[in-house]
């Protein structure tokens, strides 16, 4: 590719003193909570008043509102997400995998029970039926009923990720290319730049959102923090803007996720959330840096 | 126009081809020659199963190396290139050549005929065309692997502008995308076909709601093709266009719009995937019927629900590309859950059909309780994959790889496999081993959990997929080797499957017109069908005629004695000629109801 590379590799690692090397915090840190997430309140939105399906409904909706109001529920395996955008993904998640656990024990249950239950015993010829509207109707109604409530705490989660902060701490261009990342802090003079196992950098400032405006030099590419649960293609001719507002200082690693040709293994990235006044000094003394050696940051 | 049969005391009737069969029959080509210039749907049928199935069996071993290479970080044992192209040839072997061809150029092929008693496919040369275009899809695709720069490397999906020629300027490339296209046409001419027979040929009685449910899926999945795969065909087209002759559609440099090919992949690329599901989920409520010994629960309820699972699938593409940002995110979120509810009407349905029966565990029916227990795993993932946030998290990583696999090896393999250790003795007069084919399933389910729950936990974890290597600090060796492990089981459970066609081969076990007590039209002819499949048919009175014809007390609607005109009750050769002629199919269709009126 057309970017230049220079490597003062170990530049970097002086300038970024590490506070937290482990990428995911254990404890949710429910002091930087945002205050403007309604994501507390009960869902009422759904209602029905079939008195075959209320009962049904009533669980589904006392559950899963039980569970997104809920810190305790198991993580599933799931990353517990080090942006406050993860962080809601991981709630919706600790939700959702509860009312697919619960959904799924029930037909399992059932599933097994009829394999169990009704092995065959004799030759006799067992009742032959056909079909019971009734029961068709509720098992068609209650899943309805249920999709529609995760899809409704869906969409609120979706929305908060989503949101982009009127004003950003700091805005970064992220230009993905075959095989390496470059992180253009373009207010600011500093950009970073590496290829493959170069492991380029992307300083941020803990606790402040931090908008990225992502573009592709290429081929199609993914953006993708693990701790951060969040992924974002990086395509050629499509500008995508999200932010990131990570809650835990530390280093996080980073890695393209969608295929994009021999090298995509090994097309590696971290980054480094440090306290803001850290961030600031970091950015001063890059551009500094940058502008004697006339070089960017790996 | 009417066909009826007296029921002979014995419960099913002989055929007795000897004596029927018209005299053009005696020459009949055999061996390699008639492989060749067949256009006998059960000939044609044959050679599609099992060219799918050594397509399978290929794509197979090209996932136990991508597993040999993960089962250690930083391991070696092939280079980075070499493993794009075994990952790209084993997603497009095993989806473009094996599972769609399996399902409907295989089992629909010979099994859509015999379950509506027709002689043969509306169009029998077509029928052959579409298979000699597969073979040669097949050829040619994998053909790309003697090219100097090897087989396709950029994934099944072929994402622009990776795919275009300034990043894939190989020869692999252009051979992988022919084949599709030609498969693609083979695909298109196998749906019109399906429709038309299952339209114009059914058998006098054999009205729309008493054609049994995977003739009914197949008819679904008939005009899911025609609405998917032109586009597909299309977008290929393009791209050779883009790669051949500076079209520019899908380049930024010329004005094109990349994330156009995404559209289109996936436009067709869903419906794709009840493309390949439907089929196995009619074979299914066709093995829990006969080995619970009660009707299909809901049938139609079923039918609705794949009608309502197909009309979705058309708007919901656009949930592989949440993490583009350029699509509208509910839309396609709502439309993912909702397919959920018919899928689970199917379930609740499959399991009303079990419930109160008389439960025999054949290799079949295990095979179809293994599609239960298995899909609904990868079922449920995926209805967490539908939540864009949450696919935001996890996709392209071996989340999505759990999750699909779940899903497809649970259709493909646990209810394909199923209806193929059912069918077998229909397509062929031999039984396969009952042992063998327990071991075969039980060694293949243990395998399947151990091979995909550490694939979710990966995934969670944050190894993406279609990567090569991983670093050895990232904990995941030890779920890697387990799921290296589970992979090793299900392949080796193939070579019992394998032992089993070998042993029916050598020694084969007769297994009669009937040998599982079946219900649907198709335990009513012989074992192999001779040509043109029936010398007479049993009166067709709801969706299990044969089932009707052993239980006449259970007949669901009781019929008006019959008067029957003397010389029609019992039928010669001349019946029987009528039949295999092509062109008498259409009216016979049109007359329908006429078997019930008297
Ligand atoms: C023995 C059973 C199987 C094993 C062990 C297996 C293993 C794998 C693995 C490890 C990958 C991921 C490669 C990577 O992302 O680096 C993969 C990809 C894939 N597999 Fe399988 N697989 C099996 C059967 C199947 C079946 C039956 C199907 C479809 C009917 C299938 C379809 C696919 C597809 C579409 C991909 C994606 C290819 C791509 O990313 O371009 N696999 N398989
Ligand atoms: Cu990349
Ligand atoms: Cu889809």
């Amino acid at each position: 590719m057309a970017f230049p590379i220079f490597l003062p590799a170990t530049r970097i690692a002086r300038l970024v003193p590490v506070t937290a090397t482990t990428p995911e915090a254990r404890t949710p840190d429910t002091s930087v909570a945002r205050p403007d997430r309604p994501f507390e309140k009960p869902a009422s939105a759904v209602s029905t008043r079939s008195p075959a399906s209320r009962l049904a409904v009533l669980v589904t909706i006392v559950g899963t509102a039980l569970v997104m109001t809920s810190c305790t529920l198991p993580a599933w395996g799931a990353k517990h997400g080090a942006t406050l955008q993860g962080h809601d993904t991981f709630k919706l998640w600790q939700g959702l995998v509860l009312a697919a656990i619960i959904v799924g024990a029930i037909v399992y249950g059932l599933i097994l029970w009829s394999v169990f239950r009704y092995r065959r015993k004799s030759d006799a010829i067992p009742r032959q039926f056909h079909e019971h509207t009734a029961l068709e109707v509720i098992w068609t109604a209650i899943p309805l009923l249920i999709v529609l409530v995760v899809f409704f705490f869906t969409v609120k989660t979706e929305n908060n990720v989503d949101a982009l902060a009127p004003h950003p701490a700091v805005t970064i261009k992220v230009t993905a290319f075959q095989w390496g990342w470059k992180f253009a802090y373009e207010h600011d003079g500093v950009t970073v730049l590496g290829e493959t196992l170069q492991n380029p950098e992307m300083v941020l400032p803990v606790g402040e959102a931090a908008r990225i405006v992502l573009v592709s030099a290429d081929v199609v590419h993914g953006f993708y923090v693990d701790a951060f649960d969040f992924s974002r293609y990086a395509q050629p001719g499509v500008t995508n803007r999200f932010d990131l507002t990570v809650r835990h200082a530390g280093v996080y690693q980073g890695q393209c996720s969608d295929f994009c040709g021999l090298y995509h293994t090994e097309m590696l990235f971290r980054v480094a959330a440090v306290p803001p006044a850290q961030f600031r000094a970091w950015l001063a003394s890059t551009r500094h840096y940058e502008s004697i050696h006339h070089t960017y940051i790996t | 126009m009417t066909i009826l049969q007296e029921r002979t005391e014995s419960g099913l009737p002989h055929p007795e081809p000897a004596r029927h069969e018209p005299a053009h029959h005696a020459a009949r080509p055999s061996g390699f020659y008639e492989w060749v210039t067949s256009t006998d749907h059960k000939v044609i049928g044959k050679n599609y199963m099992y060219t799918s199935l050594v397509v399978f069996i290929a794509a197979g071993i090209m996932a136990l190396i991508i597993r040999a290479q993960l089962v250690q970080p930083n391991n070696t044992l092939v280079t980075f290139q070499q493993y794009n192209e075994l990952f790209t040839m084993h997603g497009s072997l095993m989806l473009y050549l094996f599972a769609g061809p399996f399902a409907f150029g295989g089992f629909a092929n010979i099994l859509v005929p015999l379950q509506i008693g027709a002689p043969d496919m509306a169009f029998p040369r077509l029928n052959a065309l579409s298979y000699w275009l597969y073979l040669s899809g097949v050829l040619i695709m994998c053909g790309g692997f003697l090219t100097v720069g090897g087989a396709a490397d950029f994934g099944w999906v072929s994402y622009a502008p990776l795919s275009g020629s300034l990043y894939s300027p190989g020869t692999g490339a252009d051979m992988w995308i022919i084949a599709i296209v030609l498969t693609g046409f083979s695909a298109i001419f196998t749906g019109v076909n399906l429709l038309t027979t299952i339209f114009y040929l059914r058998a006098p009685g054999m009205t729309m709601f008493r054609v049994p449910l995977f003739t009914w899926t197949m008819l679904i999945t008939g005009l899911l093709i025609l609405l998917a795969f032109p586009v597909l065909g299309a977008a290929m087209i393009m791209l050779f266009a883009d790669r051949h002759f500076g079209a520019h559609i899908f380049t930024v440099a010329g004005g094109g719009v990349p994330v156009l090919w995404q559209n289109l992949f996936w436009f067709w690329g869903h419906p794709e995937v009840y493309i390949l599901a439907l089929p196995f989920f009619g074979m299914v409520s066709e093995i829990l019927p006969v080995f619970s010994k009660k009707p299909i629960f809901g049938y139609k309820g079923m039918i609705f629900a794949t009608i309502a699972i197909a009309a979705l699938s058309t708007s919901v593409w656009a949930h592989h590309m949440f993490t583009t940002g350029v699509v509208l995110l509910p839309f396609f979120s709502l439309m993912s859950y909702m397919i959920a509810v018919p899928t689970g009407i199917k379930f609740f349905n499959w399991i009303g059909t079990m419930w109160r029966g008389q439960l025999s565990f054949t290799v079949p029916m295990l095979f179809a309780i293994g599609f239960l227990l298995c899909f609904l795993s990868g079922g449920l993932s995926g209805i967490l994959l539908a939540s864009p946030p949450i696919d935001f998290a996890v996709h392209d990583t071996y989340f999505v790889v759990a999750h699909f696999h779940q899903v497809l090896v649970a259709t493909v393999v646990f209810a394909g496999f199923g209806g193929f250790y059912f069918w077998y003795p229909k397509f062929t007069g031999r039984m396969l081993r009952s042992g063998l084919g327990k071991a075969h399933f039980w060694m293949l389910f243990v395998g399947f959990w151990l091979t995909y729950i550490p694939m979710y936990a990966l995934g969670l974890d944050g190894m993406p997929r279609r990567e090569a290597t991983y670093a050895a600090g990232r904990g995941w060796t030890m779920l890697n080797e387990i799921s290296s492990a589970g992979a090793v089981l299900m392949g080796l459970s193939f070579v019992f499957w394998l032992i089993n066609l070998w042993i029916s081969w050598r020694n084969p076990v007769a297994a009669g017109n009937d040998p599982w007590d079946g219900q649907s039209l198709e335990w009513y002819t012989t074992s192999p069908p001779p040509p043109h499949n029936y010398y007479k048919l049993p009166p067709i009175r709801s969706e299990r005629p044969v089932w009707d014809m052993k239980h006449p007390e259970h007949l669901k609607v009781h019929q008006p004695e019959i008067h029957v005109p003397a010389g029609v009750a019992s039928p010669g050769p001349g019946a029987a000629s009528a039949i295999s002629m092509p062109d008498a199919g259409g009216s016979r269709g049109s007359n329908s109801e006429s078997g019930e009126g008297g």
